[in-house]
């Protein structure tokens, strides 16, 4: 809009100086003041304009660089001017400006994204790079691990958002690794005393691992070893707890035995003493009786000691017994625990019939101590009467009983005083003792209860004790019991699984065969087959060489039979086209000459002569076919004719060369015809390569064409005449379509001519 | 076509001499009869005619695919 404003003023200003003066001149009729200042102003306000446009476009130019860029394409000296006045133009800086703007953008956002994951490998680098020197190594391990996770992960997420890095990873992996290792050796330097331990068990876990499973013969013959230590230590066992059986049931034996008969003894001692205290019998039996006691009180006190001692003796081989026991019982071998436990049984039954044994001596030796401390009493007494007695009368003799005549009668009656004194005092020991009779009883009461519930406990404990062995020996027994049955279970299922193991064999051994059967089956059939295809190959190769000599005996005669057909065939052609040929020339002699009276000859006939030569080939044929209808009723016209009737034809076109296709009105006529008798043109021009618009000209072309029609070329010359327009076109279209129709007879003759000359020439032989 | 220009030509003019020739005629009528033997109507119906002629021809020229056909009678 400038530039018109700028071309505007530019050309406006010459106007406007043009006409200014005269404006100037009659402002300056008004105002009588100069015409030349006027002229000037207007001069100067011209100039303004022109410098103020001129400069508002620099200054736009430079402000906007399209504009200038614009300014200078379309504007001769705008680049140069605008080049003095602002610098030369920022092409680098200033165009692609925007561009850059967009492409820095991607290109920082994706450095700012390297940067953070940069900036945070580099910081977890750092960390890593830190850790191991400060933080021992087990703590720093799986730190370590972490972060290297971490920076991995890291480094996975910098590659794939950008193409560029991979240096933070191989950095992290770098950083990481060293100490790494630093932590594995720190790690396994740890772990090397704990390894120590695990590792010898390990070797033998590893030196175990390649140890395959035992052979059947070894397994067996440790079983067999085993069973063999277990018999013998069943033996020895069995033998042991025998003999000290047999030891311990001797020694219990006799020790019940000696108990039995220190039982016995101290019975009969007890009852002895009893007799010998209650019984009021005469002094020899007395003596008798107190020999009798002795006798069985030593008795007593010999069978007693042999009791003990047989009892300590049975103790011990208890004892033994139990040890015995207890030994073949840390043994654990099972075969062994029915013997124990019938040793156990027998012990515990020993030891029963010993307490019992024992308990009875007891009671017996309780009773016998009940009625020793009465004798005791009742020789207390007697002795302290016999001393009261001695006392009051010293001369007495011990033997009082003999003395009853000898006794004067202050004895007697001292001794009665004495007597009835002791009476009394016996009566007052009585009442005394009456009436302490309940406090005695109660107490003996106590202390009866007292021994009671001692020997009540200690029954009780024998009993518990021995109640707590039964249950025991029961729970054992049933133990064996419920062991025996689990054992025959288990032998059961053994046989059962056994019997299944067997089954499942069979039929892994009955699939094997099968498996083994089948391949072999396979292996045959393939082997056979290879045989058989090798025999067939083999056959099927003779077959071939004897089909292939035959083939070619038989192609070779094939070949020489065809070669002579084709001979023939050939031959046959040559004649054809000859034939052809001969009808062609024909046809083209027809073509050039015309009979004298009419103008043209019909080409029928020799068309149809044509036709017939060449009733095989499809391509004279159809040439022979496309010969046009007119030129083979009518026939067609010489080019002699052609060419004079063109020359009658010149004249016309000449006088209608004005005439266009609007067909214009008669006065044009008149004056086209004035044209033509004024125009001279050359009767026979070469015509030109390439037609330019002015030899459109019909004069011209008519010159053209007569010149090619005297030099036979009809062709060009239709082309020439075809370029007519309008009336003369119109006049000529006539010749046109004679002229059309013999170059289209022509073309179609010439093309079978050529036709029969190949034809010819293909076939004919140099005979 | 030469020659039916040629022809062309001769009709044309045959015509507009004809046109001519009657409407001088036609004129001379009518100025004796009507306008008192004035020389206008003469020109006027001549030219007429020849005007007609010209028209005619000028029109066959242009149009030359209209085909004058001839009434042949029955003999």
């Amino acid at each position: 809009m400038l530039r018109a404003c700028l071309r505007g003023a530019k050309a406006t200003a010459p106007k406007n100086y043009g006409r200014s003066p005269l404006n100037g001149l009659q402002h300056s009729r008004h105002y009588t003041a100069g015409e030349t200042s006027s002229a000037a102003k207007v001069v100067a306000a011209g100039l303004l304009t022109v410098s103020s446009g001129i400069g508002g476009t620099v200054l736009y130019a430079k402000w906007n660089h399209k504009f200038r860029s614009s300014v200078e394409k379309n504007v001769p000296y705008a680049d140069w001017l605008l080049g003095i006045t602002l610098g030369p133009a920022p092409q680098d800086s200033s165009s692609p400006i925007k561009k850059q703007m967009e492409l820095v953008q991607p290109p920082s956002m994706m450095e700012k994204q390297v940067k953070v994951p940069k900036a945070k490998t580099e910081k977890k680098v750092k960390d890593t790079a830190e850790s191991p020197s400060v933080v021992p190594p087990p703590t720093a391990q799986s730190i370590e691990e972490t972060s290297q996770e971490a920076s991995a992960e890291a480094g996975h997420i910098i590659s794939a958002i950008s193409e560029v890095q991979s240096v933070p990873a191989p950095c992290d992996t770098e950083a990481a690794a060293p100490p790494v290792d630093e932590c594995k050796e720190c790690h396994e330097g740890k772990d090397t005393p704990v390894a120590a331990e695990v590792h010898p068990e390990t070797k033998a876990a590893v030196a175990a691992e390649p140890l395959k499973e035992r052979p059947v013969e070894e397994v067996a013959a440790i079983l067999a070893q085993q069973d063999q230590e277990e018999q013998d230590i069943l033996a020895s066992v069995s033998t042991t707890l025998e003999d000290s059986l047999g030891s311990s049931a001797k020694a219990t034996l006799q020790a019940i035995g000696a108990q039995e008969a220190a039982l016995q003894a101290v019975i009969r001692h007890t009852l002895k003493l009893k007799e010998a205290m209650e019984a009021e019998v005469p002094p020899q039996e007395k003596s008798a009786q107190w020999k009798d006691l002795e006798a069985a009180l030593a008795d007593r006190t010999s069978a007693v000691s042999d009791a003990s001692a047989a009892l300590l003796k049975a103790n011990e081989a208890l004892d033994g017994l139990k040890s015995e026991i207890d030994k073949s019982k840390a043994l654990k071998v099972a075969a062994t625990r029915p013997l124990v436990l019938a040793a156990e049984e027998n012990l515990h039954k020993m030891v029963v019939d010993l307490d019992k044994v024992v308990t009875k001596v007891q009671a017996a030796e309780s009773e016998a101590k009940i009625v020793s401390q009465y004798s005791e009493l009742v020789n207390e007494a007697k002795l302290q009467f016999q001393r009261e007695v001695t006392s009051l009368t010293p001369e007495i003799q011990a033997n009082w009983k003999g003395l009853t005549g000898k006794l004067s009668p202050d004895d007697l009656n001292a001794l009665i005083a004495h007597a009835h004194r002791r009476i009394d005092q016996l009566n007052r020991e009585l009442a005394e003792q009456r009436v302490r009779e309940q406090i005695h009883i109660d107490s003996a009461l106590e202390q009866q209860k007292l021994e009671d519930q001692k020997a009540l406990d200690k029954a009780v404990n024998i009993a518990v004790h021995h109640i707590k062995e039964e249950a025991r020996l029961e729970q054992e027994r049933k133990l064996s019991e419920l062991r025996e049955v689990m054992e025959a279970e288990m032998r059961t299922q053994l046989r059962r699984q056994a019997a299944a193991h067997t089954d499942h064999v069979q039929d892994v051994l009955k699939v094997q065969e099968q498996e083994l059967r089948t391949e072999a089956d396979q292996v045959l059939s393939s082997k056979l087959l290879e045989q058989e295809t090798l025999h067939r190959q083999l056959s099927q190769e003779q077959l071939d060489n004897f089909t292939l000599d035959m083939n070619t005996a038989y192609a070779r005669l094939k070949g020489m039979e065809e070669a002579i057909d084709s001979h023939v065939i050939a031959e046959d052609e040559a004649r054809k086209a000859h034939q052809l040929w001969l009808s062609v020339e024909a046809l083209n002699y027809t073509l050039k000459t015309a009979e004298g009276d009419a103008a043209t000859k019909p080409l029928q006939s020799s068309a149809q002569a044509v036709r017939d030569s060449c009733a095989d080939s499809d391509f004279a044929l159809a040439l022979a076919s496309a010969l046009p209808k007119e030129s083979l009723e009518r026939g067609v016209y010489s080019e002699a004719s052609l060419r004079a009737r063109f020359n009658s034809l010149r004249s016309v076109v000449r006088r209608v060369a004005l005439i266009d296709e609007s067909h214009n009105s008669l006065f044009q006529y008149f004056l086209s015809y004035v044209q033509a008798a004024l125009l001279f043109e050359e009767k026979q021009e070469v015509p030109p390569a390439q037609l330019s618009p002015e030899d459109l000209d019909p004069f011209k072309l008519l010159s053209y064409a007569s010149y090619c029609l005297e030099h036979g070329d009809l062709e060009l010359a239709a082309k020439l005449v075809n370029q007519l327009r309008g009336e003369a076109r119109r006049v000529a279209e006539d010749w046109l379509t004679e002229a059309r129709l013999t170059l289209e007879t022509r073309q179609v003759v010439s093309l079978l001519s050529a036709y029969a000359n190949a034809m010819g020439l293909g076939t004919t032989q140099a005979s | 076509m030469a020659e039916e220009y040629g022809r062309k030509w001769d009709r044309c003019l045959a015509d507009t001499g004809v046109k001519t020739v009657t409407g001088l005629g036609v004129g001379f009528l009518i100025s004796v009869l009507f306008f008192k033997k004035r020389t206008w109507p003469v020109a006027f119906s001549s030219g007429l005619g020849l005007g007609m002629g010209y028209a005619n021809c000028q029109h066959d020229f242009r149009s030359p695919h209209l085909i004058h056909g001839r009434m042949i009678k029955d003999q």
